[in-house]
């Protein structure tokens, strides 16, 4: 892949025209009209849409996307047609899809992809990849255009941080805090650390998440890093029912937050 | 029997990648790899360290009853027309193998400077060792277990919560062992500044299932001591029950070198090696039972202890080279073995190594000779399975 991809592009001017990033998560499948709840996610101020494809083991995950992933697999939701349904979303900012390493494996590196360029997926992030494993699949996805995240967590001491960044495609992902996603009541004081650290070794895009829950929250972590994932808070809200509209509202809130 | 040869570099030290051929690896999120990184570090260290080792084996000795005896069964040998005998993992504290694994793990857990264990347990015989190291070393415990197997398996609760363990019920997923490990795996990440994940089989992320292997291995290198001085040489079989597979990696380890036909025997129902393709699961790479997409797969057994849905790397890489091979018993075998070694030794077994007896009853006259020596570890006692057994069997068994 020469020069920057489609995702790291459109979050590198957005950073330059001064706007703080805002990438929220839904998981595919988990209502019926989860597509719908994409559009209204772009459409109230995401710069990228997270989209996880649901797996039986989500070692990474709280109880709120847990429970979206079992929703989603009992709804029958498949890897191919999740990913079928995002090609025709038109969701006009940048998808990258969220899943763990055995879907990609299973399918095979160079078919999932495929199958993720061909749908107009931007980027993917597959967390239970290590930088030591990240290359079969890293590979195929450069020669695929597809760009690969990758995170850097608390522990992660500089030298890997800049290995970690030197592989990262699109933007680099800063684990805000140790364990699994989730709401939390208070925001970990460590996620300044690891944003610092991330930007002695690249000018990618810094996003922080894991436990970035209120638009209160993701404004005070804007203020170190470029921007922020929120995943298990909206998640939790479209469990809950609040469709589209909720949806929507509830990014532009965060939305605000932001910008204000 | 002869013919198998040892492989050359079986089951040597996996490279700095944690590979066994195709299989292993480290498939942990970022905010894991430096504590697999410290944990593989203190780990060669402290095996390479005399002090160490002499602290671990003075334990196993004084505290958990090593060396554990052979035992030849004479009834059921002249009734299978085989000669077998028996590794008495049943006879070490609290009744398995798993002592092995975790007094060395919770000797590990205390050099790293950390004060507290997490574990998941299936059966419950991994946890109530777990939580039996941690009360010998002041260590705090915490041990997952699914809803299932807290149902199954409600004595051991009741060990793990009398040890000083803490144990949580998960009711994720299957409420299994398979989500017993991701719960483990979930509170890791959040705690691993302070907290040890001691895994209870030969699985996980490098450098688990070389180090669980390491610290099983003195199951195979007694028993290769013993069939020495009551064989005058190795078995011609060597057989062990797998789920995860510590008991038989701890077993094959010691035979290895030898000509000895290597046996591995997993629940029909959660037949990694036989029905699973490889994939990538709780941290390593290895055979799976899943489906088209890459969905981890429900095992379905008797035995709890048996009841997840891969199998260790190494297993799937012995398997592979043709080193090992792998086999399956029906619970309906399993009962049949578990009765029999019962009324033949006076020898109640586990659940879990009734499954490699069941495949020695089936096998015995057939691809294992007539006169053949036949070595089974015996990797755990039947104590906790016997409710179970009992509601199985009915009155039937009772009434003969």
């Amino acid at each position: 892949m020469s020069g920057p991809g489609r995702l790291e592009a459109a979050l590198r001017d957005r950073r330059a025209e001064g706007r703080k990033l805002l990438i929220p998560y839904v998981m595919a499948g988990m209502v019926a009209d989860w597509v719908p709840v994409l559009q209204a996610v772009a459409a109230a101020g995401a710069d990228a849409i997270e989209v996880g494809l649901p797996f039986s083991d989500p070692m990474l995950d709280g109880p709120v996307i847990q429970a979206a992933g079992q929703a989603a697999l009992q709804a029958g939701t498949t890897v191919a047609g999740a990913i079928d349904r995002l090609a025709t979303a038109d969701l006009g900012v940048p998808v990258v899809v969220m899943t763990y390493y055995n879907l990609v494996f299973r399918t095979g590196h160079r078919r999932f992809a495929a199958a993720l360029a061909n749908a107009g997926v931007a980027g993917a992030l597959v967390p239970d990849l290590s930088l030591e494993e990240v290359d079969p699949w890293a590979g195929a996805a450069d020669d695929a255009g597809v760009e690969t995240v990758l995170m850097v967590a608390p522990p992660t001491p500089l030298d890997r941080a800049r290995q970690l960044a030197r592989r990262a495609r699109g933007f680099l992902y800063a684990v805000a805090r140790m364990g699994v996603t989730g709401e939390r009541a208070d925001l970990d004081a460590e996620v300044s650390a690891t944003v610092e650290r991330a930007r002695q070794v690249t000018d990618l895009p810094i996003c922080a998440g894991i436990g970035i829950s209120t638009p209160a929250q993701a404004r005070a972590v804007s203020q170190v890093a470029d921007g922020v994932v929120v995943g298990s808070a909206l998640v939790r809200r479209v469990l809950e029912g609040a469709g589209p509209e909720g949806a929507g509202s509830f990014v532009a809130e965060l939305r605000a937050a932001l910008d204000g | 029997m002869s013919g198998h040869g040892g492989a050359p570099g079986a089951m040597a030290r996996p490279g700095p990648d944690g590979r066994f051929g195709e299989f292993g690896g480290r498939f942990v999120p970022e905010s894991l790899v430096p504590a697999c990184l410290e944990l593989e570090a203190a780990f060669d260290e402290a095996w390479a360290d005399p002090a160490f080792r002499r602290r671990l084996d003075d334990l196993l000795a004084h505290y958990g009853g090593r060396p554990t005896p052979l035992t030849e069964c004479r009834r059921l040998s002249e009734r299978l027309g085989v000669r077998v005998v028996l590794k008495r993992e049943d006879l070490a504290h609290t009744g398995s193998h798993k002592l092995n694994n975790v007094v060395g793990q919770a000797l590990l857990t205390e050099r790293m400077g950390k004060r507290r264990m997490v574990a998941e347990t299936g059966a419950g015989q991994h946890g109530v060792a777990a939580a039996t190291a941690a009360a010998l070393l002041g260590l705090a415990c915490t041990v997952f277990m699914g809803e299932v197997d807290t149902e199954r398996q409600a004595l051991n609760v009741f060990r793990m919560e009398l040890l000083g363990a803490e144990v949580r019920t998960v009711r994720s997923g299957s409420r299994t062992l398979k989500d017993a490990v991701n719960e483990a795996l979930r509170e890791w990440v959040a705690t691993v500044e302070d907290t040890h994940y001691c895994v209870g089989s030969v699985m996980g992320p490098h450098p688990y299932p070389y180090m669980v292997r390491e610290l099983q291995r003195v199951v195979g290198e007694e028993a290769r001591r013993q069939c020495e001085t009551l064989l005058g040489g190795p078995p011609d079989v060597v057989v062990a029950c797998v789920g995860g597979g510590s008991n038989a990696a701890g077993t094959f380890a010691g035979f290895v070198d030898t000509g000895a036909r290597l046996v591995g025997v997993e629940a029909a129902g959660g037949a990694a090696a036989t029905n699973g393709v490889p994939g990538v699961l709780h941290g390593m790479r290895s055979r799976l039972l899943q489906d088209e997409d890459g969905q981890i797969l429900e095992a379905e057994s008797i035995s709890a202890g048996l009841d997840y849905p891969g199998i260790g790397p190494e297993h799937a890489y012995l398997g592979a080279i043709g080193r090992a091979e792998y086999q399956v018993a029906t619970d309906q075998a399993v009962l049949e073995a578990f009765t029999l070694l019962s009324r033949t030794e006076g020898i109640i077994p586990a659940l879990e190594p009734a499954h490699a007896l069941a495949w020695v009853i089936a096998e015995a006259g057939r691809s294992i000779p007539p006169g053949a020596t036949v070595l089974v570890t015996l990797s755990g006692r039947g104590d906790k399975d016997v409710a179970q057994v009992k509601d199985l069997l009915g009155s039937s068994q009772r009434q003969r």
